[in-house]
Formats: C-alpha cells, sequence, structure tokens
C-alpha cells in the first residue's frame, strides 16, 4: 500500500471535549511535523497537550477533526498507526514488578516480535541507555531517571518511525535531563519524527526544529524557536533592587531602553531586549547615574512565562512560586552544557 | 518519502494471523502477570496462608458445632473452601486491573499493536493459574486435616475443573469492577461486600437447611451453591451425590461468562 502523505504527523483541526466538567481539552488544534524532524507542543499544565498525544497514539478519539501518521488515520487505521508509533510520557508506563529486560522485551512481544528478536534488542537498548548494570533489576529499585529512560526505551523497541514524547523529563534533576535529550537528539539523527510535548521552552528550544504553542486547547504561536524569540526578545535583563518602591523608581529610569515596558514583580525589574549584555550595561550607568543602589543583575534567555505574558497576557497559570524557581535553577545549570559530558554512555539508541 | 516505512507496515494482516498474534498476546500478558507475582513473595504467602487459616479455622473452631448428616464435616468443607478460596482470591483480579490502569500500564497497551482483548485476557488467565497451585495446595491441606475424595480421581479432578471454571468466570466478573474503580484499595473494597454475601449465604460451610426461611430462598438459588454442591458430588459423592446441581453449577458458570466477557471488554474500550 502506498502512503502519499506531505507531513509525517499531522493533526486538523482536533477538538475534544470531555464531559466531565465540559473541558475543552482541544478546541480545534491543527499542526504538522516534517518528516525527520522534533515538533515541540508548548504550553502549560491543562494546555490540552496530552489530550493530543493521545489522540494521534490511537488512545483517544477525537470529537472532530482528524489526523494521521505517515498518511494513516489515527481513527479508520489505528492498528496500522499503533505498529509505527513509539510513546513515552511523564508517568513511564512501566511494570514496577518486572525487571528492565523483561519490561522492554514486554513490549516487544506485544509490538509483534519473536521472543529471541525483542530479547536481543533489549540487551541492545539497555545497553544504549546506560542501563546494562541495572537490567536485570525490579524497576521498584530505579530511580526517576532511570525509570523515563527505560520508558523510552521500551517505546524504542519496535524501531518506531515516530516517536511521541509527553514531557520527557518533566520531573528530572538536571543531567538526567541533559541525558534524554542526547538521546532524542542521536534518534532524530538516526531518522526518527518526534513529537515533543513540554513546559520548558528550554527544552523545546534546545531540541525542536519547530514549535506550536497551545494555551486552552487553541494554538496561540507558532514558529522556529528563532522566530518565536524574534517577537520577545532574545534576553531577558533582571535587576534586583533593594524595595518595591525602589523598584518602580529603576523601572521609570530603564524604560527606555527597551521597546517593550519593564515588567515589575514586587523588587524585581525585568527588560525584554535584544542585546542583553549591552542593555545590561546601560542599565548600570543609567541606574548609577541616579545613585539608584543595585542588589543584582542578571541576563537570562527568556523562560515560558515570558512567551506567555508576551503572547497571552497572562502568566502561566501552571507556574507556581517554586516551578519557577526550579526552573531557573536548571537555566543556569544549562548554560554550561556545551561542556557537558552529558553523553557519558555514548547513547545511541537509533 | 515513505523511505523510513518498513514495507509490511501498510498490509493487511489475515485472520489467521490476526488469532495467533492473539493468543501470543494473551500468552505475554500471562507471563507479565505471573512474573509479578513471583516478584511479590510476601503477598503470594499470606495469599496462601488466608485458605489455610479459614480450613483450619472450620475444621477445628466451628466444625465441631456443625452437623452434617451421614457425612464428616471436613470432607464436606473441604469442596467449599475450594469455592471459597478461589472467589477471594479473585478480588487480586479487580485489584491488578486497577494498578495498572493507574500506572498508565493500561494507555501504554493501547497504543501497542497488540490485541485489545489481550489484557483482560491476559490477567484472567494468569489469575486461573495461580488458582490451579491454590487448589493443588489446597487439596494438600485438605489430606493433611483428614479429607478424602469419597468418589475417584477422575471425579474429583472434574470437581477441581469445574471450580476453577468458576473461578475463570468470576475473575471477568471482578475486571469489570477494577476497570470501575477510581484506585486499587477501592477495588479491593468494593469487590467484598459482593463476595462475602455469596460465599457465607451458601452451601459451602453449612447445609442451607439451617438457615432461616427468606435466606434460604437466597442462598438455594445463587451460583456459589450450585458450584459447591456440584464440587461436593464430584468430589465427595455418596450422600451429597448431585448431579442436578453439576449441570446447574455449569450453567450459571457459563451464564456468567457469556454476561460478564462482553461486559468487561466494553468496559475496558470505554475506560481512558
Amino acid at each position: 500500500m502506498s502512503n502519499n502523505f506531505s507531513f509525517a504527523v499531522e493533526a486538523h483541526d482536533l477538538v475534544k471535549v470531555f464531559p466531565r466538567g465540559k473541558v475543552r481539552a482541544l478546541d480545534g488544534v491543527s499542526f504538522h511535523v516534517e518528516e525527520g524532524t522534533i515538533l515541540g507542543l508548548l504550553g502549560p499544565n491543562g494546555a490540552g497537550k496530552t489530550t493530543a498525544v493521545r489522540i494521534l497514539s490511537t488512545i483517544l478519539g477525537p470529537d472532530s477533526g482528524h489526523a494521521s501518521i505517515l498518511g494513516h488515520d489515527v481513527v479508520k487505521e489505528a492498528e496500522t498507526v499503533r505498529r509505527i508509533i513509539g510513546l513515552a510520557g511523564q508517568y513511564a508506563a512501566v511494570d514496577e514488578n518486572l525487571t528492565g529486560r523483561e519490561n522492554i522485551r514486554m513490549v516487544g512481544r506485544l509490538s509483534h516480535m519473536s521472543w529471541k528478536a525483542s530479547g536481543a534488542r533489549a540487551t541492545e537498548l539497555l545497553e544504549s541507555f546506560g542501563l546494562s548494570d541495572a537490567g536485570d533489576r525490579v524497576l521498584r529499585t530505579y530511580s526517576g531517571g532511570m525509570r523515563r529512560r527505560l520508558d523510552l526505551a521500551a517505546a524504542l523497541v519496535a524501531r518506531p518511525p515516530v516517536l511521541f514524547l509527553d514531557e520527557p523529563t518533566t520531573g528530572l534533576d538536571p543531567q538526567s535531563r541533559q541525558d534524554l535529550w542526547g538521546v532524542i537528539e542521536n534518534l532524530v539523527a538516526g531518522g526518527t519524527t518526534v513529537l515533543l510535548t513540554t513546559q520548558y521552552l528550554e527544552e523545546a528550544d534546545r531540541l525542536a526544529r519547530n514549535i506550536v504553542v497551545v494555551d486552552h486547547g487553541r494554538v496561540i504561536a507558532e514558529g522556529t524557536p528563532a522566530t518565536l524569540k524574534a517577537n520577545l526578545g532574545t534576553s531577558v535583563v533582571s535587576i534586583t533592587l533593594r524595595d518595591n518602591d525602589m523598584a518602580r523608581r529603576a523601572a521609570l529610569l530603564v524604560s527606555s531602553l527597551s521597546a517593550k515596558e519593564p515588567i515589575v514583580d514586587h523588587n524585581i525589574v525585568e527588560l525584554t531586549v535584544e542585546d542583553g549584555p549591552k542593555v545590561g550595561a546601560e542599565v548600570l550607568r543609567t541606574l548609577d547615574a541616579a545613585e539608584v543602589p543595585i542588589g543584582g543583575l542578571a541576563l537570562r534567555e527568556p523562560s515560558l512565562d515570558d512567551v506567555f505574558l508576551s503572547l497571552t497576557g497572562h502568566k502561566s497559570e501552571a507556574e507556581t512560586e517554586a516551578e519557577r524557581a526550579a526552573r531557573l535553577g536548571r537555566a543556569k545549570g544549562a548554560k554550561h552544557r556545551g561542556d557537558d559530558p552529558s553523553d557519558a554512555g555514548g547513547r545511541d539508541a537509533a | 518519502m515513505t523511505a523510513v516505512v518498513a514495507p509490511t507496515i501498510g498490509a493487511p494482516i489475515s485472520s489467521g494471523h490476526r488469532l495467533r498474534w492473539m493468543f501470543a498476546d494473551i500468552f505475554t500478558i500471562t507471563w507479565r502477570n505471573l512474573l509479578a507475582l513471583t516478584r511479590m513473595p510476601g503477598a503470594m504467602f499470606f495469599s496462601i496462608l488466608q485458605p489455610i487459616m479459614f480450613v483450619l479455622l472450620f475444621a477445628y473452631v466451628f466444625g465441631g458445632a456443625i452437623h452434617i448428616p451421614h457425612l464428616r464435616y471436613i470432607d464436606f468443607l473441604i469442596p467449599g473452601i475450594f469455592v471459597q478460596t478461589v472467589s477471594f482470591g479473585s478480588t487480586s483480579t479487580a485489584v491488578g486491573l486497577c494498578e495498572d490502569l493507574q500506572k498508565g500500564l493500561i494507555e501504554r497497551f493501547r497504543a501497542l499493536p497488540m490485541a485489545r482483548s489481550a489484557v483482560l485476557a491476559g490477567r484472567t488467565t494468569a489469575d486461573l493459574t495461580r488458582s490451579v497451585f491454590v487448589v493443588a495446595l489446597m487439596t494438600g491441606v485438605g489430606y493433611a486435616v483428614g479429607f478424602r475424595i469419597g468418589t475417584n480421581v477422575g471425579l474429583f479432578l472434574c470437581g477441581c475443573l469445574l471450580v476453577l471454571l468458576y473461578c475463570y468466570a468470576l475473575a471477568w466478573s471482578f475486571a469489570g469492577v477494577g476497570l470501575s474503580a477510581p484506585n486499587a484499595e477501592t477495588a479491593q473494597v468494593m469487590v467484598f461486600p459482593i463476595i462475602f454475601p455469596f460465599t457465607f449465604a451458601s452451601s459451602a460451610f453449612v447445609q442451607v437447611a439451617s438457615m432461616p426461611g427468606w435466606l434460604q430462598a437466597f442462598a438455594k438459588n445463587q451460583p456459589v451453591t450450585q458450584v459447591v454442591n456440584a464440587a461436593r458430588s464430584l468430589m465427595v459423592g455418596g450422600s451429597v451425590h448431585d448431579t442436578r446441581a453439576v449441570w446447574l453449577a455449569l450453567a450459571w458458570t457459563i451464564g456468567l461468562l457469556v454476561v460478564f466477557i462482553p461486559l468487561t471488554v466494553r468496559k475496558y474500550r470505554r475506560v481512558s
């Protein structure tokens, strides 16, 4: 059967309403993924990302709209679709009572590989995911990062050409996150098409060729990471002042340095700008001249929150203070990723 | 553009092929569930200990107060214990399925090209396999406390088969409960109020004739009594020989399977 398709994954006008609570989880969502690339589906909790993945992976039927994987309709040709997709998620759907090897083997057998082939594939995957030593241990003894890697390994057992990763790194420590990113990049280098959902702009930025931003079940922006950030400014200058009054005074003084209004949050003033270092220096000069004492000055890349603020005018509801702190901490760690030996296992999962 | 796609992907699958894979899928899920069972030796130990305690409780504590005409109480008791044990054991079907649902495993299964029915069939088959071991063990325990086969080994084994078939029907019924429960703990407590009256208001431990009239009406006409009477007839015979009960028990069991397999499968398709 020859199948002509323009995109590896196509979602057209997907609508899904959950009767309980009458939530419009998806309210007419369309996007597509080019073959051999990563699309980042970006949005806060409850934006509809997981619902979209569940529809595309045939777990859930859409109320209206249609979607296809490599030209196969996810509703009419669900069985064919299941043979060409892999699914790994934030909940790491693995059997705690089985060993890593047994888990991979089970998925292999259920993907209709022979007993022998699935065993060989399990050994191969455990090796490339750095889980060889843990392969014969029961999953209860695995760390969160190990579980997530095993979940991904199990999704890859039948070498699916299209892979869905639902928040693969949510809740992982920076090192595990780096490791998984390496694995995903290798997969795509091997020709796999990936749809990745994430709450982290940083993650989408690092991995995805294209990004679709969803909020309340609707697509609110899409484009390459570069275009999205171009609309936003490339960096954020964050100035910490002694108190709220001082922050308001500083905001007035520096407002001319950015095309966008400065954002004042308690004693912190944030400027979204094109050239962070240059503006940072200007800020220091301006505030020094006005004799406004500065508690701290930091440059960072725009966060998901900045994207949201800019796109929707509201902050992403999901992000709590704790999450924000965690994310900012992570962003700092990621700055050094150039010299990070993240590919410790020489991962080659494709 | 289709270069990465394996050539077989769009090809239609023959029905023979499909059937073969369905059995392979059921086997895989059964294997997985049995394997998981061996990883919980504590749970296994206590699930075996419980029926043994029931034997000892009824044989030595209550048994003296229960008089069965023309029959030693231990011979009356053991077939009843078999049915009670497999009934209580089928709670694990509900609990196990509910756990798989909660942990996202069923979600993963749904995105795999496996037979839809294999998740349920594999679970019930694993529970049936466990019951085979439990029945064998309980036969040994029965012998240790003085139970003797009154008919012959062939009929005794037919009795065991009937009890196991009933166990399989129960597993399918409780699988539906497991799929409806919000969590495993609730599944556990949802099953007991169903099992308890059926098991104890039956002929499993006492004669139905000793119950008040209104209760007799229920006890005489419910499946546990029929299955217990049938097992007793096949295993002990003599004064409790009852061919009609064997047919009624078979009818109940097949009836339960015919009703609950489609209901549970439908429930499985709907849960999300």
